[in-house]
């Protein structure tokens, strides 16, 4: 790794990383595990002045139960959140994601804040945190918003947060009654990231028909996103094979899908459909 | 040593691992010398241009930068990049090891920075400015030999670098006399070998004694400081190359690079050890490619599935420059082309293509790999016209095993074989019948299983040294010292195939000793005797044999040492059992092997005429290659929904005659099947049309992780090879040649009902998705 020079701070608590961001901001970068940015560093294409670990920042390392909510600190790494007993029981489809992310190693270091404020269109949590309708609190020394999952991800590698904010903590609700949660994923053979990952969450009312789903879509187009039009075919309905199949079918209604050497735009567009299906099949099996 | 203990055969674990595992050994990067300083390569960012000027002031002034050397600062003083390979009328481009006037593909180097570190050696490359006239780029090798193309070498006039013919039989009889022609167009496309350690160079050179050592990772360090001596103009005895520990080849370190003689002449002209290591992005660019065949294929085939006769049109894609062995790869592709099977009439004919890409070259198989996908994807072709099992028109075209030494219509002869037993054990082992049905019955239920067999014979231990550029034998020296310990010098270059267990093995056997008293030592050509090196499977059983040559000359001085020391005037009558030399007729009477060993230094008695110590030297020829063969079985399930391929089942039956150790058997089988997976379903080095690799990076470029292997079922014969005494043939390679066409035959089998003849690889899932929907 032969990056280009750079200065290191590794500040051990939130309001010194605070002010390090609010010093040099555009030309600081967060490191939070390191995944994405230093491999970018060291093909040259980030050359940021300033690197600010967060590693050192203990306070932002934590899975906590709060009333109906799961509050998980950014700097959780992967490899904690796949293996939380908490979350598996409270919270399965973040567990489920996270266990699709990478390899180990990858999943040994990387974090879920680091990977949702990189906002790697073919990351994984973006699926998993837009169907769960997560909410993503930011920081700065000018004190803390919270952010919808939705409003989050603005574009490609670009989000909602400002060049002095740092993402702090990801709420979630728990599961709900007669609720059924899935991640399936179909990964680049190189990379690992996705070329398609739904997330689904499912509830169904005690008759069977779907009385609410949520559907995260993420590998396909610049962003990750709610398939909406699925959501709305499906809310109200009985959930038999057709249903969910004829639902599935609009998991790429009105959006770009991206093209490059690994999947066609057309291929990409596929794999939502077909995985959207499967994923809510899976979803309500897990009822 | 206890009695009648015997090591040849056993699976012993590797007595490398130890210090590999624990991360104690040493690789080029972990060789640091006093006042050493980073050289860093600024490349071709251009797959074809005009070089109108190179400014490099601006990176001589900057931090900690030593020097800065551009193609004209070296081209009186360093000479060409080598090809060892000759063929009629072959093109051979000027190669210097910094780009003069041209470059001819994207990562060819142009400067070179030296600097205090490697840091301020790379930043400085991004200083240097480079006035380049962009030319059309020629990245498709069947556009490049058609009319019209950018000449890529304008000295030429053509991009054909070579025209290569191969006849046997009376291959226009076989066309006249078929009831069917079968023809297929197939692609072997260029992968990127990608060894785990890239490659690095550490030189240093020693003014008073005039001496340039250089530790770089290579396959070859002997051939290569001949070489070096020849591009740097020392003399060969004055050159000392080192391979350290290496960390894979596969081929792509069985070579000459300019960055080698490159970081050799800055040592020398520099007076500082100079370290230069590959980067990842580098070895991408700059690294030998392997296969990159585009290949029209026709058989001439009786109903039956008899093959009277097959013909191949072979476009190889050569890249920008010829490297070590670039052009003979194609030709290894020719000498295989029958596989097999008894194929009587056969015509070859490879033409070799200049593109603006990085050189092909060896890679894991060389030529082989590609000769048998296209034999074996057209096996499966004939079955399917002719409406028969592939297992029958592999049956009835394979030679008997009465008919070995079997010869073929390429011209080679096959030492030994027994093709339909390791058909019939695959066959056996993953259940075909029973596979057969069961595919039927699921193809009901809308699900496609896929059954895909190869059946392979490869060219091994390479090789008798009129078929190679630069001598087929192998070297070893076996050094017995004053205290029994036994030293093997061995001029092969084992880079992680596992011979300082292997080669101990068999001293330990012939010789009555433990493995521990073994000490195997190779790659270094101030230490060890020439050699040629690893590849080509060649390391045990030509390299092997030198081992066990040079033992049974050890064995032989020490058994009139021994006859001496018992005062026994009738050698014969000595015979030698567990480390012990005893009267035959007295066995009682006896010394031990150590005993002789230290006699032989000490030297206060022996036999008249005899030299002290106890040490021979010994090269083996073989008398011709070996002939390995088995039969792969794929089994996969593709989604017809996402055309997503999914592993059932592999079976190897690998017969690479005698085995020395099985566990390093396998482990060869299990590292080429995967290599093999990685052509069929993953891999591919894709270029654009103005020649930039796309895939230039681990996460662009997909090779197999562990959880893409299926579980692999190995199982061998054991066969054993005439041509040396050892009886190994070689298994390097098996594995990649066997397994890409079984898992393509998979594939292509569970489509079937689609109407998908032939698909190229690699078959990712989209590319089988669209095939079944066009259907």
């Amino acid at each position: 790794m032969i990056p280009t020079a750079f200065e290191y701070f590794r500040p051990t608590n939130l309001s010194e990383a605070l002010a390090l961001l609010e010093q040099y901001k555009d030309e600081a970068k967060l490191l939070a595990g390191g995944h994405s940015l230093i491999p970018m560093m060291k093909l040259r294409l980030a050359q940021p002045q300033y690197l600010i670990d967060l590693g050192g920042v203990k306070e932002l390392s934590y899975i906590r139960e709060s009333g109906d909510h799961l509050l998980i600190g950014a700097m959780t790494r992967h490899v904690d959140v796949e293996t939380s007993e908490v979350l598996r029981q409270r919270c399965p489809l973040l567990t489920e994601t996270a266990r699709r992310i990478g390899d180990a190693q990858v999943r040994n270091m990387g974090t879920i804040g680091g990977s949702l404020a990189h906002a790697d269109p073919a990351a994984d949590y973006p699926a998993a945190i837009l169907a769960l309708g997560a909410e993503l609190r930011a920081v700065s020394i000018q004190g803390e918003r919270w952010i919808r999952a939705e409003d989050f991800f603005v574009d490609m590698l670009t989000t909602a947060l400002a060049p002095e904010e740092i993402l702090v903590e990801v709420k979630v609700p728990a599961l709900g009654p007669r609720t059924g949660t899935a991640y399936v994923k179909v990964a680049q053979k190189a990379s690992g990231f996705a070329l398609c990952g739904v997330a689904v969450v499912l509830t169904v009312d005690p008759n069977g028909v779907c009385q609410d789903v949520a559907v995260g879509v993420t590998g396909v187009a610049s962003k990750a996103y709610r398939a909406r039009a699925v959501e709305d075919a499906l809310r109200g309905r009985a959930l038999d094979a057709s249903a969910i199949a004829d639902a599935s079918a609009k998991a790429a209604e009105g959006v770009d899908p991206l093209e490059d050497l690994h999947a066609s735009a057309e291929y990409r567009a596929h794999l939502a459909r077909v995985w959207s299906r499967r994923a809510i099949e899976q979803a309500r099996a897990s009822i | 040593m206890p009695k009648g203990k015997k090591f040849v055969g056993e699976p012993i674990p590797r007595v490398e691992d130890h210090r590999l595992i624990t991360g104690r050994s040493q690789y080029v990067d972990d060789i640091v010398r006093p006042r050493m300083a980073y050289a860093a390569i600024l490349r071709s960012i251009y797959a074809h241009a005009r070089v109108k000027a190179v400014h490099v002031e601006n990176a001589r002034r900057a931090p900690g930068v030593i020097a800065v050397f551009t193609g004209e600062d070296v081209r009186e003083a360093i000479g060409p990049v080598p090809v060892a390979s000759r063929l009629p009328d072959l093109k051979v481009p000027k190669h210097p090891v910094l780009a003069v006037e041209k470059v001819h593909y994207v990562g060819e180097p142009i400067a070179v920075v030296v600097a205090e570190d490697r840091y301020l050696a790379r930043d400085a490359v991004d200083l240097i400015e480079v006035e380049y006239e962009p030319l059309e780029a020629v990245v498709d090798p069947e556009r490049a030999i058609a009319e019209g193309a950018p000449i890529i070498h304008e000295e030429f006039g053509t991009n054909v670098a070579f025209v290569w013919q191969l006849s046997g039989g009376d291959i226009e009889r076989a066309f006249r006399e078929a009831d069917l022609v079968v023809s297929q167009r197939m692609v072997n496309q260029r992968l990127i070998p990608v060894a785990m350690e890239p490659r690095g160079v550490v030189a240093e050179y020693l003014p008073g004694e005039g001496q340039l050592t250089v530790w770089t990772s290579t396959q070859i360090p002997h051939l290569l400081r001949t070489q070096l001596a020849a591009m740097l103009r020392l003399a060969e005895n004055r050159v000392r190359v080192i391979a350290p520990e290496v960390g894979g080849g596969f081929g792509s370190k069985l070579n000459v690079y300019a960055e080698e003689a490159l970081v050799g002449y800055l040592a020398m002209r520099l007076g500082r050890p100079i370290k230069w290591i590959e980067t990842r992005r580098e070895n991408f660019l700059s690294t030998i490619h392997g296969r990159g065949q585009i290949a029209e294929v026709e058989a001439a085939v009786k109903r039956d599935g008899t093959v009277l006769g097959l013909r191949y049109k072979i476009i190889q894609d050569v890249g920008a420059y010829h490297q070590l062995l670039t052009p003979a790869i194609p030709t290894l592709t020719g000498l295989m082309a029958t596989g097999p099977y008894k194929i009587p009439n056969l015509h070859v004919q490879v033409i070799g293509a200049f593109t603006n890409k990085m050189a092909t070259d060896a890679y894991r198989g060389a030529g082989r790999p590609e000769a048998t996908y296209l034999l074996e994807r057209m096996m499966d072709r004939i079955a399917g016209e002719l409406g028969l099992d592939p297992v029958e028109v592999r049956m009835r075209n394979f030679p008997q095993p009465e008919e070995f030494p079997f010869p073929t219509a390429s011209g080679l002869a096959y030492d030994s074989g027994n093709y339909q037993q390791a058909l019939r054990r695959a066959l056996e082992i993953v259940g075909y019948e029973g596979l057969r049905q069961e595919q039927q019955q699921l193809r009901q239920q809308g699900r496609y299983l896929g059954i895909g067999i190869s059946t392979y014979v490869e060219i091994c231990a390479l090789g008798p040294s009129p078929a190679l550029p630069a001598g087929g034998w192998e070297s070893a020296t076996v050094r017995v010292e004053p205290t029994g310990k036994i030293t093997v010098l061995t001029g092969a270059s084992p880079h992680g195939q596992g011979q300082e267990t292997s080669f101990a093995q068999i001293v330990a056997d012939e010789l009555g000793v433990e493995l521990a008293d073994v000490r195997v030592v190779h790659g270094d050509t101030a230490i060890v005797q020439y050699g040629i090196g690893t590849f080509g499977s060649r390391a045990t059983a030509v390299g092997g044999t030198a081992v066990y040559g040079a033992l049974q000359k050890v064995k032989e001085k020490a058994t009139r040492l021994a006859a001496h020391l018992l005062g026994e005037e009738n050698v014969a009558n000595v015979a030698f059992e567990d480390g012990c030399f005893f009267l035959k007729d007295n066995p009682e009477r006896r010394v031990t092997f150590q005993e002789v060993a230290l006699a032989a230094y000490l030297a206060k008695s022996l036999p008249p005429g005899m030299e002290p110590g106890l040490e021979a030297t010994y090269f083996f020829e073989p008398s011709n290659f070996t002939f390995p063969f088995g039969a792969h079985i794929a089994v996969v399930e593709v989604d017809p929904e996402t055309g997503d391929v999914q592993f059932r089942r592999y079976v190897a039956v690998d017969d690479c005659g005698r085995v020395i150790n099985p566990l390093l058997v396998d482990g060869q089988v299990h590292g080429g099947i995967v290599q093999s997976l990685g052509q069929a379903l993953l891999e591919e080095a894709v270029y654009d049309e103005n020649g930039q690799l796309v895939t230039g990076e681990l996460t662009e470029y997909a090779i197999p992780k562990a959880t893409d292997v299926p579980w692999l079922e190995t199982d061998r014969m054991e066969t054993p090879s005439p041509v040396n005494p050892l009886g190994v043939k070689g298994v390097g390679e098996a594995g990649t040649i066997a397994a890409t066409p079984a898992i393509v035959n998979a594939v292509l089998d569970a489509v079937a009902p689609f109407g998908v003849r032939h698909l190229d690889m690699p078959l990712k899932p989209e590319k089988i998705w669209r095939a079944i929907r066009g259907a």
